[in-house]
């Protein structure tokens, strides 16, 4: 039984998985294309992980097709596991083992793995390369955990929350690795619940909530899409509004929601950036914090939704 | 910040070696419990303890020349608390914190998730063995030679059953609950089970009772082994039943967390 999306590197339709009586997914697609990145993006309880370990082979699937490389990931496990790195949320590891004793075990597992002292020292654990997994910090097991999933060269990569629990620095190095997996050829699946993270490194964004995927598209096409597009700019108060609308172009609506706080609706573009600073200039004022107004993730969940991403 | 150059992550998939990764991981478990204080203390500190205290001190009746009899007990004692104790409460933390979906997020096979423990208990019995032995020994332990070859028999059968039951045990409940089940568990056997009380000692029903199971089967076994210099089938008989039948329930049952 083969996709018909044959260039998907992970083909998911129809997903149901139920816990009793309670629907973790429900009637989940995804589409993963080869050498992109994926985020799914949810609050918590939304279905990321359930649906994640359903895609690793974990958990069987009570409806749909989950396909992985082009195969069933309960019944071809065996052979779709060499290919496939995985991150479980919350790592994984015995607690008593050394950092490197744990990385060269999962190396051992592989034909041909990265080298496991370059790797522990570029993920800043060499330091603690022989300190026990339950004596690291949190940060430190993500980042071994992360290393595990990358030391056996996949072709593919699931990552479940791969920042949580890191400092800037060193979530600011698992997006420069995943932009690097990416230039490499590798396929990413990441789930989060930072709308920042989402933003920064996927081609592709899944919203998901309730089991159920409430959005997709490429961050610009999520956050744009909906706006008319706003361009805000502080000035002094009372400016005439008549003349400002003069002089925009047709479908363009000027107001001050708040004295001094002024606000342009329509369609956005270079030129009209040029046309209100130029009536500024005409009125003898700076147009100061002048911006286009861009939703974020958040807006787009919280209308979707109508609740806290990080709930 | 370090940059990463194009290519270092271009995919090489692949699956290692089994015999490789089988040892790696069987190695790395050895090497944890080794290394782990608790477990020392259950599989070495303890039985090394009740080795010579049994022998030197005349606490309980025990026939003579007393190291010779309670020898083959302390072995029994050593296969049990590695096998079943130690390996039931390590699997269950360890399912605690991830190990198993880890590893069986690797290319191991699912199969292979218990037999790396498997061999890693073995190492540590022989370990046990090693260093239970030349302590008996300079006590005085003289065993029958003819004995020594079923006796490994009894060991590698008695590690099938008691290796079974940790896994069984240790890989259904909370860790914390193993630990404790574990624990309770280990102690009536000892008591009871036909280990630091022969099973003939015990009180006529206890005495049926502790034959059939796999402790006084390996203690009891393992006496007539090395005392008598014969083999006991029917003492290999009930531990691999033991072992036949809690391995095929946790096959079933093992939960990976």
């Amino acid at each position: 039984m083969n996709s018909p999306a044959g260039s998907a590197v992970v083909e998911v339709r129809g997903l149901v998985r139920d816990f009793g009586a309670v629907r973790a997914v429900d009637g989940l697609d995804l589409h993963l294309a080869p050498a992109t990145v994926l985020a799914l993006l949810g609050p918590n309880g939304a279905g990321k992980t359930t649906t994640v370990e359903i895609c690793e082979g974990f958990q069987r699937p009570d409806a749909g097709l989950v396909r992985v490389l082009g195969l069933d990931p309960v019944a071809n496990g065996a052979a779709l596991r060499p290919r496939v790195g995985v991150m479980p949320q919350g790592g994984g590891a015995y607690p008593g083992v050394r950092a490197a004793e744990m990385l060269n075990l999962v190396a051992a597992c592989a034909a041909q793995p990265l080298d496991v002292a370059w790797l522990l020292d570029v993920l800043g654990l060499a330091g603690v390369a022989r300190v026990p997994y339950k004596r690291l910090s949190g940060g430190q097991q993500q980042r071994l955990a992360l290393a595990c999933a990358l030391v056996g060269r996949p072709e593919l990569v699931f990552l479940d929350e791969p920042t949580s629990g890191m400092d800037p620095q060193a979530r600011r190095l698992v997006w420069e690795i995943i932009g690097r997996l990416r230039s490499d050829g590798v396929s990413v699946l990441f789930t989060t619940h930072q709308m920042a993270e989402a933003e920064a490194l996927a081609d592709q964004v899944v919203i998901i909530d309730h089991g159920r995927v409430v959005a997709q598209g490429s961050p610009a096409e999520l956050t744009r899409s909906g706006a008319e597009g706003q361009l805000r700019f502080v000035a002094p108060a009372g400016l005439d509004l008549g003349s400002l609308s003069g002089v925009l172009p047709p479908g363009c609506h000027a107001s001050e929601p708040r004295p001094g706080d002024y606000l342009v609706e329509g369609p956005m573009n270079p030129q009209l950036m040029a046309t209100v600073t130029a009536w500024c200039a005409q009125q003898g004022v700076f147009a100061e914090e002048l911006r286009i107004a861009r939703r974020s993730l958040e807006d787009v969940f919280l209308e979707l939704t109508g609740r806290e991403l990080r709930s | 910040m370090t940059s990463f150059a194009p290519g270092t992550f271009t995919p090489a998939p692949g699956r290692g070696s089994l015999p490789r990764m089988l040892f790696a991981q069987a190695r790395t478990e050895f090497v944890l419990t080794l290394r782990n204080g608790e477990q020392l203390l259950l599989t070495l500190l303890i039985p090394l303890g009740m080795l010579i205290g049994l022998t030197l001190l005349n606490v309980i009746p025990v026939p003579s020349p007393r190291v010779d009899n309670v020898t083959p007990r302390i072995l029994a004692l050593a296969v049990m608390s590695t096998a079943f104790t130690g390996q039931a409460i390590a699997l269950g933390f360890d399912r605690r914190y991830g190990v198993l979906k880890r590893l069986a997020a690797t290319a191991l096979p699912r199969w292979s998730l218990v037999a790396g423990r498997m061999l890693a208990v073995l190492g540590v019995v022989a370990v046990q063995l090693v260093v239970l032995g030349a302590v008996a020994a300079v006590l005085g332990w003289h065993p029958q030679l003819a004995g020594l070859a079923p006796a490994l028999l009894l060991v590698l059968a008695g590690t099938a059953a008691f290796g079974a039951l940790g896994v069984l045990l240790g890989g259904v409940l909370r860790a914390e609950v193993v630990l404790a089940v574990a624990n309770t568990v280990w102690l009536l056997l000892v008591v009871a089970g036909g280990i630091v009380l022969s099973v003939q000692s015990l009180p006529g029903p206890l005495s049926v009772l502790a034959e059939g199971l796999p402790s006084g089967a390996l203690a009891e076994g393992l006496r007539v082994a090395l005392v008598g210099g014969a083999t006991p089938w029917g003492a290999v008989g009930v531990l691999l039943v033991w072992a036949a039948a809690a391995g095929a329930i946790a096959a079933r049952t093992l939960r990976l967390s």
